[in-house]
C-alpha cells in the first residue's frame, strides 16, 4: 500500500501522470485486463438479470417435489432445502451485492476523491487538517468502522453501504493526493495558472482528467473489496434484512444443508470468488494500462 | 538515542491517534444510536416509573451533554471500568479477559502461517520470475485475495465433514493451559483458514520487494562477484526485502481483526470477534464499544512495533528519523 521507496525511480513526476492516449486498447491488450473485462462484464449481467427478475425460476419459489436436488438441466446449480432453485437465488444475489457494491464505492469514491483533490489542491491549512483526519481514520480498521456503523446506523442496503464505504475513504484520499500533488507543481498547471485560469478550471480541465486512471484503478479494487466485505457482513447476519438475499445470506443458509448438498455452498461461493477476481484482474489490468512504465516494459 | 528518540515520537503521535480513534468510536457508537437504555430494555420500557427511568439514565450517563459523556466515559475506560454488558448483566471487562486470549492466539497462529507461507512462496517466486514457481506464486496470491474467509471456511468445514467426519468443536474452546493438545487442535485450521488472505497480500509485497532488491547494483555486484547461493539470497536479498515483509503485516492486522470475526463465527470460537457479532445482534452498546476500542488499540500499538521493528532493521530508517 504506502511502503515508503527511495528510489527515484518510484517517486510520481508529473511526466508520469500525463493523459495516456488508448488506454482501453491498452487494457484489452493486457491479459489479466481482458480476463476482468470479460468476468466483470459477465458478472454485471448475471447481476441485472437478478435485479430486473429475468431469472429461470422466482429466486423464493418453494417447491416441496425439488428439494436438495443436485445438478441437473432443470436446475443447474441444484436446488436448496425448500425445493428453491440455487442458479436464481445467485442470480438475485449477485444483483444485491453489486448494488451495495456500487453505492459503497460510490460513497467512498466521491468523498475520499474530493478530499483528496482538496487536501493536494488547496491551501496548507486543508491539507493538513484533511491529512490528520485520514490518519485518525486509518487508525481504525475499515471493518471495525463497518461493525460499528451497523451497530449504530441498522441494516439496510444504504445503511450497509454507508457502514462499508466509511473504511475506505481515507484509502482514496491517500490514493488521490500523492499524484494530484505532483500535477500542481507540473508545467502545464503552472502554466495555467499563469494564464489566469480559474481554480475550477484547472482542476476540471487539467487535474481530474489526469488522475481518472489512478480513481478507476482504486474505482475496481474497491468493488472487489466491497462485494468481500459485504459478503461477510451477511454472512454474520449483519446485512439487509430478509427478502434481500446477497450472496453472504446464500453462504451462511448452505452452511446448514452443504453436508448432504454440497451445491448449495458451491453456487453463492462460486459467484462470490468470481465476481472479486473479475474485479482485481480489472483492476490490476487498468492499473498496467494507466502506467506508462509497466507498459513500454 | 536515534532509535530512543523514533520510539518517543511515535509514543506520542500513537497517543494522539489513539484519542482522536476513541472519539471516532464514542461519535459513531454513543451519539448516533440515540437512547442506548431505552434500546436496551425493549418493550418493557413502558412499565418503568419516571424516576425509575431517571435512575437509569443517570447511570448510564444518559441526558448529559455529549461532551461530559465522553470525558466521564474516557475517564472510566482508563481507569479500567469498561462497563457493564446490558445483556449478560456482567462486567465488559471480565468478558473480555474471557475470550481476549482466544482471539490473540487465533491472531498469532494466523500472522505466523500467513508470513512463513507469504514471505516464502514469495521469495521463491521472486527469486524466479517467469518461470513456474511464479506462476504458482501468482495463482496463490490471487485465489488468497479473491476468496473470502468465509468461503474457504465453509468449503473445509463441509469437506472434513463429509470426508474424515471431522467437526468444528461446538463445545466451551479448551485454553492452551488446561490441555495445549486439545487447545492447538481447535485453532489451527480456523488459523489456516485466517492466514491465505494475509499470506497472499504478504506474497504479493515480498516478491516486488525481492524483485527490486535483486536489479539493484549491489546485488549484481555480490552476483558477479560470485557469492555463494545461499548466502546471496539470506544476506543481500531477503534481509533488505524484509522491512516491505514486516510493514505488510502490520497493515494485513486490520484485515486479521476483521477475519478473526468470521472465523470465529465458522469454527464457533468464543473469542471477542464472536461475542462482537452476538453483542451488536443484541444492541449491546458497552460490549461493542469496549471491543471496537480493544481492537483499534491493538492495530495503533502493532503498528508502532512494525515502525520501531523497521528501524532496528533497516538504519536508513533510522537516520531519517522515521
Amino acid at each position: 500500500m504506502t511502503t515508503t521507496s527511495l528510489d527515484p525511480a518510484d517517486q510520481v513526476t508529473p511526466e508520469d501522470v500525463v493523459r495516456h492516449r488508448g488506454w482501453l486498447g491498452a487494457l484489452w491488450r493486457s491479459g489479466s485486463g481482458r480476463a476482468g473485462v470479460i468476468i466483470v462484464t459477465v458478472t454485471v449481467l448475471a447481476g441485472l438479470a437478478g435485479i430486473w427478475n429475468l431469472t429461470p425460476y422466482a429466486p423464493d419459489g418453494q417447491d416441496p417435489s425439488t428439494v436438495l436436488k443436485g445438478i441437473s438441466f432443470a436446475h443447474i446449480m441444484g436446488t436448496d432445502q425448500f425445493g428453491r432453485d440455487v442458479f436464481s437465488g445467485v442470480l438475485q444475489g449477485i444483483g444485491v451485492s453489486l448494488e451495495i457494491a456500487v453505492l459503497t464505492t460510490l460513497i467512498a469514491g466521491v468523498v475520499g476523491t474530493v478530499g483528496g483533490v482538496a487536501a493536494g489542491f488547496l491551501g496548507k491549512w486543508t491539507s493538513a487538517v484533511i491529512m490528520r483526519l485520514t490518519d485518525m481514520m486509518f487508525a481504525i480498521p475499515a471493518v471495525l468502522f463497518s461493525l460499528a456503523i451497523v451497530t449504530a446506523l441498522g441494516q439496510g442496503i444504504v445503511d450497509t453501504s454507508i457502514a462499508i464505504g466509511v473504511g475506505w475513504i481515507p484509502i482514496y484520499v491517500r490514493v488521490v493526493r500523492t499524484p494530484v500533488l505532483a500535477l500542481r507543481e507540473s508545467d502545464f498547471v503552472r502554466a495555467g495558472r499563469v494564464l489566469g485560469f480559474s481554480r475550477l478550471r484547472l482542476l476540471s480541465r487539467h487535474i481530474l482528467p489526469n488522475i481518472a486512471g489512478v480513481i478507476a484503478v482504486q474505482t475496481s479494487l474497491t468493488l472487489a473489496w466491497a462485494i468481500l466485505a459485504e459478503a461477510g457482513l451477511s454472512y454474520l447476519g449483519l446485512g439487509p434484512p430478509p427478502p434481500t438475499l446477497s450472496l453472504g445470506d446464500m453462504v451462511n443458509n448452505a452452511s446448514a444443508t452443504a453436508g448432504v448438498a454440497w451445491w448449495t455452498l458451491a453456487g453463492p461461493s462460486l459467484a462470490i470468488v468470481v465476481a472479486v477476481i473479475g474485479f482485481n484482474f480489472l483492476g490490476d489490468g487498468l492499473r498496467d494500462a494507466a502506467d506508462p512504465r509497466t507498459r513500454t516494459r | 538515542m536515534n532509535l530512543l528518540q523514533t520510539i518517543a515520537r511515535r509514543v506520542f503521535s500513537i497517543l494522539i491517534t489513539l484519542f482522536g480513534a476513541s472519539v471516532i468510536v464514542f461519535v459513531i457508537l454513543r451519539v448516533l444510536p440515540g437512547n442506548a437504555v431505552t434500546a436496551s430494555l425493549g418493550t418493557s420500557e413502558g412499565l418503568l416509573t419516571k424516576a425509575q427511568v431517571a435512575a437509569l439514565d443517570q447511570y448510564y450517563g444518559v441526558g448529559q451533554p455529549a461532551l461530559q459523556q465522553y470525558f466521564s466515559w474516557l475517564h472510566a475506560v482508563l481507569s479500567g471500568n469498561l462497563g457493564v454488558s446490558l445483556t449478560y448483566r456482567q462486567p465488559v471487562s471480565y468478558m473480555l479477559g474471557n475470550t481476549l486470549p482466544i482471539t490473540l492466539e487465533l491472531s498469532f497462529f494466523a500472522i505466523v502461517l500467513g508470513i512463513v507461507i507469504g514471505a516464502g512462496l514469495g521469495l521463491w517466486s521472486g527469486l524466479h520470475p517467469g518461470r513456474w514457481p511464479d506462476a504458482l506464486g501468482q495463482s496463490v496470491s490471487v485465489l488468497g485475495l479473491s476468496v473470502p474467509a468465509l468461503v474457504i471456511g465453509e468449503v473445509l468445514v463441509t469437506w472434513f465433514s463429509r470426508q474424515f467426519h471431522y467437526f468444528p468443536s461446538s463445545a466451551n474452546s479448551v485454553g492452551f493451559f488446561t490441555d495445549p493438545w486439545v487447545n492447538f487442535q481447535q485453532i489451527i485450521f480456523p488459523a489456516f483458514v485466517l492466514s491465505l488472505g494475509i499470506a497472499a497480500a504478504i506474497l504479493r509485497t515480498t516478491r516486488g520487494a525481492v524483485l527490486e532488491v535483486t536489479n539493484l547494483n549491489f546485488a549484481r555486484t555480490a552476483l558477479g562477484k560470485g557469492v555463494n547461493r545461499r548466502s546471496f539470497v539470506w544476506r543481500h536479498i531477503f534481509l533488505n526485502s524484509l522491512t516491505a515483509v514486516v510493514t505488510m503485516s502490520g497493515i494485513q492486522l486490520g484485515y486479521l481483526l476483521g477475519g478473526t470475526v468470521i472465523v470465529e463465527n465458522i469454527y464457533v470460537l468464543n473469542g471477542m470477534g464472536r461475542l462482537m457479532i452476538t453483542s451488536i445482534l443484541n444492541k449491546d452498546f458497552p460490549v461493542v464499544q469496549s471491543i471496537t476500542l480493544v481492537f483499534a488499540a491493538g492495530f495503533v500499538i502493532v503498528n508502532m512495533l512494525v515502525d520501531v521493528l523497521n528501524a532496528v532493521i533497516d538504519p536508513r530508517i533510522r537516520k531519517r528519523g522515521a
